[in-house]
């Protein structure tokens, strides 16, 4: 086995964990910052990200209205102190991303331009037409290349974290292409592995997004909090489950169903207008519009496709040259996975799995409670979210807090001591090569993949049952059962996917373990957690609460709760539409405001 | 993982192999797999991993043609496996191979290192012509400006074109089509002034010079990044400093 000396260890090269690396390297120059990635890092799921990036732009816009959207959309289970330095510290990681290099999309004058998006009260999100994920994390990559203290360990998988002594001290990862292992020592540990949407059957995740991070915090005693919270997103391709982005709906298209009906006026979020205005109808939050669709499938109003149910997402009335200019992938995308013009014809689309709310417990600091452990991104639970992710979030959230991330691990590794070597890696080692080989049952980890993939679907949907859920659980038991006897086809070391995946279903498993407990144990609906068995309504007096997975071996998790920060925005009615803006004009939340918006006028943008 | 409705017909694909520990050269191995009309290459490929070969080899991820992962030579065409639909390639058998001009490491795998390193050689960042700090807010660039650089900006590093480029199976230090697409992504950006720090490194002869303007590196681009452009620019620019070079001697060091 080979050793790695380094003062920070990063596991992900996505839009966090270069964000981190980047932040690191300038902050302390002198330290040696390994970076780990699965992948190559322009690999990373961050990549697959369309709409944009939130961050207060415009002079009738402020911070406050950010704060206020931010928190009402995620049905006020949100950090509000960690909210206010989100939303103060957005625009200018938009800003740094322009002077990276980042293609943000202009007004004709060269300022930058923004569009609306679901459940934001003024237009703030920062677009590259709609490859905005996709720019981020280039620019990111090839800016990361600038700086010599970044090493990276590209194509290697990260099999344990090393802790010892109360702290992190490292990990150990596998080279995929030789399948040798290195045990990387660091005095502080910078988890930025994304999130676990692909323990769904239908999602819009790559295949790399299994939660790899999360599990090993997780098995580490480090809580998962929030994790009933899973965002599905409202249109996407059906079958597939490609996304078809939010910025469709932000540049002003309908959603429509089999009658030709926008069917979202039914569901509260009207009245509807030729133009949508900000948190009406195409433009509420994602997990009203899930819902919605929900109850028109119910009620027989959805159109049959071949790959299942699906409403229509209709650009037409946008003209060929907005749609060409402003969403050009979604143009390939119809054409080439769904044989159909965007421009002429309605996408089908229905929901899929989409984001993880909840995450690595970490504090504003993105420190966790496991000491020199930190955690940023998709994969964190810093607490911005709440019970739903408001579209455009999650790319500024990789930016305030990556940065964070990367500074504080370096802070911290300055003032420890160098990390302990134990015989611990070579354990991992060992357990690892112990899978490979193992005789097992014969059966094969596929198998058991697809049967997780349809037991959280079917218990932990769009809308949810006790008895489904507690079936889900049962599931996931079962599967974890037959999971320490499967039988690996392929013995080789070399590149050998069928070894790494398996490792990858582990995680998995674990991580949707917190899913189902948590959403079992949460008697009320919430945001993206909604329960038809009683339960149906909002609970603040019990469940203003975070939910905390405790890990517990090869046995279920315990879920215990934990306060929810409230700064200056009290819990109140969560509306969109007509109902959403009386519901505004009435509340009196007595605050100062944070700070000074950043606009247009002060930040030359 | 495929997950692909009512299968209803069936074809065979010829699958390259090659796992190091075990064979002497790579060998073809067929698989017959049930498909609908909507399946790709690359849920073929699942299929076959997922039901009958655990050991198949392959790189992918995103599955919407974004995040470069799975270029391979489809019916002998450097192709991205996830946009690219077993319907369009029967009714014969459709031959599956790793990308061509790379080494293999492993069945459908190869060194992707050396595009890399190519990519990591040509100061791919802004270079502030003119330094200011965040706080002073962004640059402006008119929609013109960004139009300068803005399609050398969608490369999704998928290496299809250095696996159409007969330069680069020729000669493997050749820089590419690839790379020099990022190159011109960024000395075409009105931010930057890294321009002749980038141009000193394509004027060798493993640099621009070595394309012989096939121009088949923008037909197997899925982007329509057209880095076919991007190389004949350079050739201008480089043709353009190097004269410059040799009338002002003594000014570049």
């Amino acid at each position: 086995m080979e050793h790695f000396d380094a003062d920070i260890l990063i596991l992900g090269a996505g839009g966090a964990g270069l964000r981190a690396a980047i932040a690191a390297a300038e902050s302390a120059p002198d330290l040696a910052i390994a970076l780990v990635s699965k992948v190559y890092p322009m690999r990373s799921h961050t990549v697959a990200a369309e709409g944009g990036s939130a961050g207060v732009i415009q002079s009738h816009d402020s911070l406050d209205n950010h704060f206020n959207d931010t928190v009402s959309g995620g049905d006020w289970l949100c950090e509000q102190d960690v909210v206010e330095y989100f939303v103060a510290h957005c625009t200018r990681e938009m800003v740094q991303l322009e002077h990276w290099g980042c293609p943000w999309s202009r007004k004709p004058d060269g300022h930058i331009n923004v569009r609306a998006f679901g459940g934001m009260k003024i237009e703030r999100t920062w677009f590259a037409a709609d490859r905005s994920g996709f720019h981020i994390l280039h620019t990111l990559f090839q800016t990361s290349t600038r700086f010599p203290a970044i090493k990276r360990f590209d194509e290697h998988f990260c099999v344990d974290l090393l802790v010892d002594d109360g702290r992190v001290q490292g990990a150990v990862v596998l080279s995929l292409s030789t399948g040798e292992f290195t045990a990387i020592h660091a005095r502080a540990v910078v988890i930025a592995t994304g999130g676990a949407g692909r323990v769904f059957r239908q999602n819009t995740n790559g295949g790399i997004v299994t939660g790899d991070g999360m599990a090993l915090a997780y098995r580490h005693g480090v809580p998962l909090r929030d994790m009933e919270f899973v965002q599905y997103h409202p249109t996407c391709l059906p079958g597939t489950g490609i996304l078809i982005t939010e910025a469709c709906r932000g540049e002003g298209a309908f959603l429509l169903n089999k009658d030709g009906n926008r069917y979202l006026q039914d569901y509260g979020l009207g009245p509807a207008e030729p133009q949508p205005r900000n948190k009406y109808m195409e433009l509420g939050p994602r997990d009203r519009l899930s819902q919605a669709f929900w109850h028109e499938q119910r009620k027989g109003r959805t159109i049959t496709t071949p790959q299942g149910d699906a409403v229509l997402l209709d650009l037409r009335h946008l003209g060929p040259a907005k749609i060409k200019e402003r969403l050009p992938l979604i143009v390939d995308l119809a054409r080439e996975f769904m044989g159909i013009d965007a421009t002429t014809t309605p996408i089908p689309v229905r929901p899929a799995v989409h984001y993880t709310m909840g995450g690595i417990l970490v504090d504003i600091h993105t420190a966790s409670p496991l000491a020199g452990l930190f955690a940023a991104g998709e994969c964190s639970s810093v607490g911005i979210h709440g019970a739903n992710r408001l579209g455009s979030n999650s790319l500024a959230e990789l930016s305030v807090f990556g940065r964070v991330a990367g500074e504080q691990a370096a802070e911290f590794a300055r003032g420890s001591s160098a990390p302990r070597r134990s015989d611990q890696a070579e354990a991992v080692e060992a357990g690892a090569l112990a899978l490979l080989t193992q005789k097992g049952s014969g059966e094969h980890h596929a198998a058991l993949r697809a049967e997780m993939g349809a037991s959280m679907e079917k218990g932990c949907g769009i809308y949810r049952l006790g008895t489904e859920m507690q079936e889900t659980c049962d599931k996931l038991a079962e599967l974890r059962q037959r999971y320490a006897g499967i039988t690996l086809q392929d013995k080789s070391r070399a590149w050998n996917t069928d070894w790494v995946t398996a490792i990858e279903l582990g995680f998995q498993l674990d991580v949707a373990q917190a899913m189902a407990h948590a959403a079992l144990a949460r008697t009320e609906s919430r945001g993206a957690h909604q329960r038809l068995d009683g339960f149906e309504t909002r609970d603040d007096v019990n469940f203003l609460r975070h939910s905390l997975a405790h890990h517990q071996g090869a046995a279920a998790p315990t879920i215990s709760y934990a306060p929810v920060t409230i700064t200056r925005s009290p819990p109140g009615s969560r509306a969109y539409g007509a109902a959403g803006e009386h519901e505004e004009a009435t509340r009196k939340d007595a605050a100062a405001p944070i700070g000074h918006p950043p606009t247009q006028d002060t930040l030359h943008v | 993982m495929s997950d692909v409705p009512h299968p209803s017909k069936s074809i065979d694909l010829r699958v390259l192999r090659y796992r190091p520990a075990f064979d002497q050269e790579p060998v073809f191995v067929s698989y017959r797999v049930a498909y609908s009309d909507d399946m790709s290459v690359l849920q073929a490929l699942q299929s076959i991993k997922d039901t009958q070969d655990g050991s198949l080899s392959f790189r992918w991820s995103c599955r919407m043609a974004v995040c470069g992962s799975c270029g391979m030579m489809i019916n002998g065409a450097p192709k991205l496996a996830c946009n690219t639909f077993v319907r369009d390639l029967g009714p014969n058998a459709v031959t599956i191979e790793p990308l061509q001009n790379f080494p293999i490491e492993r069945d459908l795998v190869v060194t992707v290192g050396d595009f890399v390193r190519k990519i990591e050689s040509i100061y791919p960042y802004i270079i502030p012509k003119v330094p200011k700090p965040v706080e002073d807010g962004a640059y402006l660039q008119t929609p013109a400006q960004m139009a300068a650089y803005e399609s050398f900006s969608d490369c999704i590093n998928c290496m299809l074109c250095y696996a159409a480029c007969p330069q680069f199976g020729a000669n493997p230090d050749f820089i590419g089509p690839g790379a020099m697409a990022m190159l011109q992504r960024y000395n075409g950006d009105s931010r930057d002034g890294g321009r002749q720090l980038r141009l000193d490194q394509i004027h060798g002869e493993d640099g621009v010079w070595s394309c012989t303007a096939v121009g088949i590196c923008s037909d197997v681009c899925p982007k329509q990044v057209d880095p076919a452009n991007a190389v004949n620019q350079n050739k201008t620019n480089s043709a353009l400093d190097f004269f410059l070079h040799a009338l002002r001697p003594g000014e570049r060091s």
